[in-house]
Formats: structure tokens, sequence, C-alpha cells
């Protein structure tokens, strides 16, 4: 199937329709609670908790002998947040860093839920088989149930941001002020975390445990780029997320053999790359140009300065002088003597120049500043 | 040599040759980089295999820690611009280089023989059947061979530049100042732990390197703060959990890596709880402590200050410094215990020794030195709280 063939069927198919639907859903979720883990500097807690996600849909699996989407993901939800607040105890109460206790739980956690699920395939129930696309996701095993669940939760999510938008905007710049104004920091906190760790286990059908971490955090990471205002970044994201997840699953559903999850990824960080790249404000392209078009303006200035220098002890400001005394001077090229005659500082006549009333009074000013 | 002993003997290898890099980085925070490197040096094995269609060349083994060096790079380099803060860096390079990885072997799935979940796990089950022949002669697993010289490399480093790596660890000020360029010696482990993963990789996996590299100097950091004993203790940690875990997965017929894994969590969680000094229970029992203390001084202060007896009444007590009932108990009960306070007719009294206490820890306090209130205890007190 090719890309067009896709989209054309997009409106018409059901299946393709209920998969769109369901990742971009779920982009602009991630896009939206991830700009909430950027800006908290909490990036990495998305990897850990995705991967601590594993065991619960194992244990989940183990316990119900069921593979109804809905009961594993409850498992995630469990074992994710025991991994959250587990780290979060241990960057609290021992000597740990974060980088450690994220490491720790990510690693351990997956290792443990890795153990579980090869113990599930030697067990002789044969209902086993599909488990394993929580570990980079399958968008086309998305139905209409999982869609819905999505919706109702991206909802809930919407309207807890709205009702919490100060309490939440406040403890991400400033917790301490946040804490002396009398709000409950840690009930905040404890809910973006929730949702956060809710929005993860979503995308686990979808993405998968190893990838779901960039899910969170590309949309979040570009959406940056292009403002310095939280409601801005969090449409923007939202934006982001929605588009590589239509992209995404588009891209692999008209390939052969392709995990949704990689694509996802990899078109976000398209995205990514672009913003880093071409963002008006921080881009690094702009960034560049500005430096270079300072650096020009610098050389015009000290041009202007070494022939004030010249000139402040003439009688004639405008007595024409050869361009040759300029020659030992660095700054100085052809290029800058013509950009200072388009200034109007400057008059260029055959081999020699004369500064300008204006140009004088430039140059007076540098040195005035 | 039997087969279930060479596994045991590949996976303790492995162990230890991880554990050492891990110390470093665990002291560096820097383990989140292991992370990193070992999901990002996917891509860098599957070109290699690509083009040499042999899964142990050491190509492979160049080409990937080239990956993971350049990982590395990336991750400082998009720091550098100020975009985006360090750990964001790390969450966009890894999962993107990862994605191509994955893609590469899913759109040659007919010549890899490369599997996504052998990538993750790894299946050390297999080992023993690459035999390294030389001559003709079996000389042992490849994969024995492949990790002890990897794990020698490490140690010969280790005991070469353990000073260096010591002081560029703790203080990299001073070891640039000594002449040991800390960036250097940064490089340095990176590409030791880029190597290192991709050796392990084979046996354990992806995501599981990272846990034998930070799980076992994790634990090992809650135990002790020195570095030689750390080394040594996430040395044995990691072997233990090595052949616990072996025999674990062949008790429940499961991934071997898995197990090991497993193992390793168990042994933190109870060094997590049980350490002697850092250990959740101690600390708890310490802030719990000090809590109570701290009441203490609290309320020795206000008796100093009060004369009158209505200040001085019990039933007073509960509702003016705000303490729950259980609360006010304990606080009085070690005070009396101690010899701190007299009370008669319900009337709390300080005793000379009470008085002594309150006076210099006042003047502790007044003065700025809270920090020798903490020795001043030992002298005073016959009970703790």
């Amino acid at each position: 199937m090719e890309i067009t063939e896709y989209f054309t069927l997009v409106f018409t198919d059901y299946t393709l329709r209920t998969i769109t639907l369901g990742t971009a859903i779920l982009g602009a979720i991630c896009g939206m609670l991830g700009s909430f883990a950027v800006l908290r500097k909490q990036s990495l807690l998305g990897d850990a908790i995705s991967h601590a996600a594993l065991p619960g849909i194992a244990l989940a699996f183990l316990i119900t002998g069921t593979k109804d989407t809905n009961l594993l993901l409850i498992g995630a939800l469990i074992s994710g947040l025991i991994g959250t607040f587990w780290i979060r105890g241990m960057i609290t109460k021992t000597h740990l860093k974060s980088d450690t206790a994220l490491g720790l739980i990510l690693s351990l956690f997956f290792g443990f839920g890795m153990l579980l699920l090869s113990f599930i395939q030697k067990q002789p129930n044969a209902n086993q088989a599909g488990l394993d696309k929580y570990l980079f996701g399958q968008a086309a095993t998305l139905v209409q149930k999982d869609v819905t669940l999505m919706a109702i939760v991206t909802g809930i999510c919407l309207v807890v941001i709205l009702l919490f938008w100060k309490e939440f905007k406040m403890l991400l710049f400033d917790a301490d002020y946040t804490k002396t104004l009398g709000f409950n920091t840690r009930f905040i906190d404890v809910l973006i975390t929730f949702f956060i760790v809710l929005a993860i286990v979503l995308g686990l059908q979808t993405v998968g445990v190893v990838l779901m971490s960039a899910m969170l955090l590309a949309p979040a990471a570009a959406a940056r780029q292009w403002t310095n205002k939280l409601s801005v970044m969090l449409v923007l994201a939202a934006l982001f997320g929605a588009f590589s997840g239509v992209f995404g699953t588009a891209i692999s559903a008209s390939q052969n053999n392709l995990s949704t999850g990689p694509v996802i990824v990899l078109v976000a960080a398209v995205f990514v790359l672009v913003s880093f790249i071409f963002s008006p404000e921080r881009g690094i392209l702009f960034k560049q140009i500005r430096f270079w078009k300072n650096r020009r303006d610098l050389q015009l200035q000290k041009t202007l300065q070494f022939m004030f220098d010249i000139v402040r002890d003439h009688p004639d400001i405008s007595h024409p002088h050869a361009i040759k005394i300029l020659n030992n001077f660095q700054g100085y090229t052809k290029n800058t003597l013509k950009k200072m005659e388009e200034k109007n500082w400057v008059q260029v006549k055959g081999m020699k120049w004369s500064l300008t009333q204006e140009g004088y009074h430039a140059a007076e000013n540098l040195y005035k500043q | 040599m039997g087969a279930q002993l060479e596994i045991q003997l590949i996976a303790a290898v492995v162990a230890i040759a991880c554990a050492i890099p891990g110390v470093f980085l665990v002291l560096r925070k820097m383990s989140l980089i292991s992370d990193a490197i070992s999901h990002s040096i996917l891509p860098g094995i599957v070109l290699g295999f690509l083009i040499t269609h042999d899964l142990n060349s050491p190509w492979l083994i160049l080409l990937a820690t080239i990956t993971g060096v350049i990982t590395v790079v990336l991750v400082e380099a998009i720091q550098k611009t100020g975009l985006v803060k360090e750990d964001t860096a790390i969450g966009l390079v890894f999962p993107a280089l990862f994605s191509i990885g994955v893609i590469l072997i899913a759109k040659n799935a007919n010549d890899v023989h490369l599997d996504v979940d052998a990538v993750l796990l790894g299946e050390l089950a297999f080992a023993p059947f690459d035999r390294l022949l030389v001559a003709g002669t079996d000389i042992g697993p490849k994969s024995l061979w492949v990790m002890g010289s990897i794990l020698l490399v490490t140690i010969g480093l280790l005991f070469a530049f353990f000073k260096e790596l010591k002081v560029s660890t703790f203080d990299a000020g001073l070891s640039s100042v000594l002449g040991f360029s800390p960036v250097v010696m940064h490089y340095g482990l990176m590409s030791i732990s880029s190597v290192t993963v991709v050796g392990a990789f084979d046996a354990v996996g992806a995501v599981l390197v990272v846990a034998l590299m930070i799980a076992p100097a994790a634990t090992a950091y809650l135990l002790t703060s020195d570095l030689k004993k750390m080394l040594m203790l996430s040395v044995i940690f990691g072997v233990t959990a090595a052949v616990a875990g072996y025999w674990m997965a062949h008790l429940l017929d499961a991934s071997i890596s898995g197990s090991m894994t497993t193992m390793l969590g168990l042994v933190f969680l109870m060094v997590y709880l049980f350490a002697p000094n850092k250990g959740i229970i101690a600390v708890m029992y310490r802030q719990r402590q000090q809590r109570t203390e701290v009441s203490l001084l609290t309320f020795l202060l206000h008796l100093n200050n009060h004369t009158e007896e209505s200040e001085r009444h019990i039933n007073h007590l509960n509702e003016h410094i705000n303490w729950q009932k259980v609360r006010s108990r304990t606080v009085l009960e070690l005070a009396q215990k101690n010899n701190m306070i007299t009370i008669s007719n319900s009337i709390v009294t300080l005793t000379k020794k009470g008085k002594e206490f309150t006076d210099l820890a006042l003047e502790y306090i007044v003065t700025n030195k809270d920090e020798k209130i903490e020795p001043m205890k030992d002298d005073f007190f016959l009970f703790r709280g």
C-alpha cells in the first residue's frame, strides 16, 4: 500500500480510521503531558516508567489469564506507579542520584518483566502469543474500544489541566514560591506524575515499552523551540505529537514488517531536528545568522572608529584621505567600505575616502556609549 | 567443561566486566549514558552485520563502539546548543538511533538473523555452542574469549589509571590542575563502557546490560563510601546475581538474563531496605529519632523560657506546642528517662542537667553552630529518641 493510498483510505476504511484516530489522540496527549515532563527536567522519567510497566502487563496476564487490553493496562499502570514512587523514595531517602534511580528501576523492572514473559511463553496455555507487541507497539491492534478509552482519558486530562492550570504552571517555574503561597505542592506534583504515567501506559500498545519515552519527549522538545509561553507550547506539542502519530502509522502501515513505534519515533525526531535548526528565536540556523550579522556590524563600527581617530584632530572632518592608510587596519575590506557608503557614513571618490557629517556623529556616539 | 558451567562462567565474566565501569558511571552521575549507549549501538551492530555477514566479526564490535561514542558526542553537542537540557538530549538521541536499528532489521529481515527480542534480551543459553577454534582445536566458547579479553583490558586500565580516574571522578577541577585531563578520562571511560556494552550485548541484551552496570554499583554505594570497597562489593554482587540468576532460570525454565536481572533487583531491594547506615529502614529510623530529639529540644527550650506554672502544666504542652498526644508522651518520657525534667503535680520542671543541656544548646543555636548539637547529644543522652 502506498502512503497516498493510505490517506485516501483513512476516510472510508473503518480499521484505518480507528488506528489513525487512536495514534493522533495518543500523540496529542503525550505531547501535552510531555511538555510538563520536559520542563520539570524529568525527561527520562518517562523512559523508566514505560520500562517499569512491563512486569505489570505480564503479571496481569499471569493472574487473570486473559488478554483483555484494559486489564493488562491496569497492571501496567500499577507497576508503573510503583516504579515512579520507588524512584522518588530512592532520591529523597538515600544518597543515590536521580540518574542512578531511573536507570535502576528501568533495567530491573524490565528484566523482571522479561523473565515473566519468557516464563509465560513456556506455559502450555496457547493464549500467550501477542504479548510481545507491547515491546515495540503495533498500532494495527488498536480497536474502537481502545480508542474510546484514549479519548476519555485525554478528555479527563484536559479538564484537569485546565482546572489546575495556574497551579501546574506555578509549580513548574517556581516550586518554592508555590509552597509559600500555601498550595499543596505534593498533591499537584503527584497529580502531574500520575497523568504522565497514565499517558505512557496508554501508549504502550501503540508505541511500545522501549520507545515510549521518545513519544513523550520529542514533541515537547520540538514545541519548546518555537515559543516561550506554556499554553502555546502545550498546543504545539499536542499538534506535533498528533502529526507524528498519524504520519508514523501511515508509513508503517504502507510497508511490510514495520512496527509502528520506531517509525513514529523517527517522524517525531524529524520534527525535533527541523525545530532545532529552523526555529526563528532559538534555532541554530538563525542564531548563527544573527551571530554573523553582529560580527559584521562590529567590524563596520571598528573601521568607523579607526577613521574617526584619523579625522578627529583635523579642522575639516570631511577632508579626503587615501584608502591606502586603511590597509594596515584589519577590519577593513572593500566590502566594509561599500557598506559604510550605503549607510552614508563615508564618501568614496576614486582612491580617497572622506567621513560625512553623519558618520562623524555615529562615531562620536560610539564613544559615548 | 560442561555447557552449564560455561554459561555460568560467561555470565560471571560479563557481570564483572560491566560492574567495573558501572561504578564510575554511577559515581559520575552518568548512569543513564549506559542506557543510551546500549540502545544506540543497535544501528552500528546491524550495519556491521550487513557488511560482514558475521555476528562475531570484530568489525561489529568496532562499528558498534563507534556508534556508542557518537551517541555520547551527539548528546553533548545537543546539550551545548542550550536548546534542551541534558536529560532531554539523552532521551532524544537514543530512541532515534535505536529506531533506525529496529527499522534496519525489519527491512532486511531476510538477510539478518538478528531478532529484535534477542536484541533486548540476548541469549546466553546458546553462547556455549559458538566455539572458538584455533588451528582446529576447540579452546572454549567464543563469547567467553571476547568478554574475557574485554575484562582483562578493563582491569588493566583500571589498575593503570586508578588514581587518575579517582581524582577526575570526585574533583574534575583538581584533576585538570594536576595535569590529567578530565576530558580524556571522560572519553576513555565512555569508550570502555561502549566496548563492554557491545561485548555484553550478545549475552544479555540491550536493556539488561544497563542493569548489570548500574545495579551492582548502586547496591555497593549504599553499603560503603570507599571507592576500592565499592568496586570489590559491586563485583561480588554482580557475580552472585549472575550465578544465582542462572540457577533460577534453570529452575523456572525461563530467560537467563531476565533471571539475572531479577536477582540483581532482589539483592538491591534487600540492601535498599536493610543497609546499616543508608538503607531505607535505617534512614527512616534515624529521621524519626531526630524528629523526636528536635521536639525534645524545643520542649526544653520552652520550659527554660517560662517560670510560671501555668505554662509548664502537662496539659498545656499539648496545645502550646501543638503536638499530638502520643508525640508529647514520647517526648516527655524521653526527657524523664534522660533525667532532664521532673514532674510533680503535673507541673514539669527542668533538672540541673536539663538546664545545663538547654543552655548549651541555646548557645550553639544563637552562635550558629548547629552542627555541634549532634555530638553534644552523645554526652548528655542516656537514651536516644
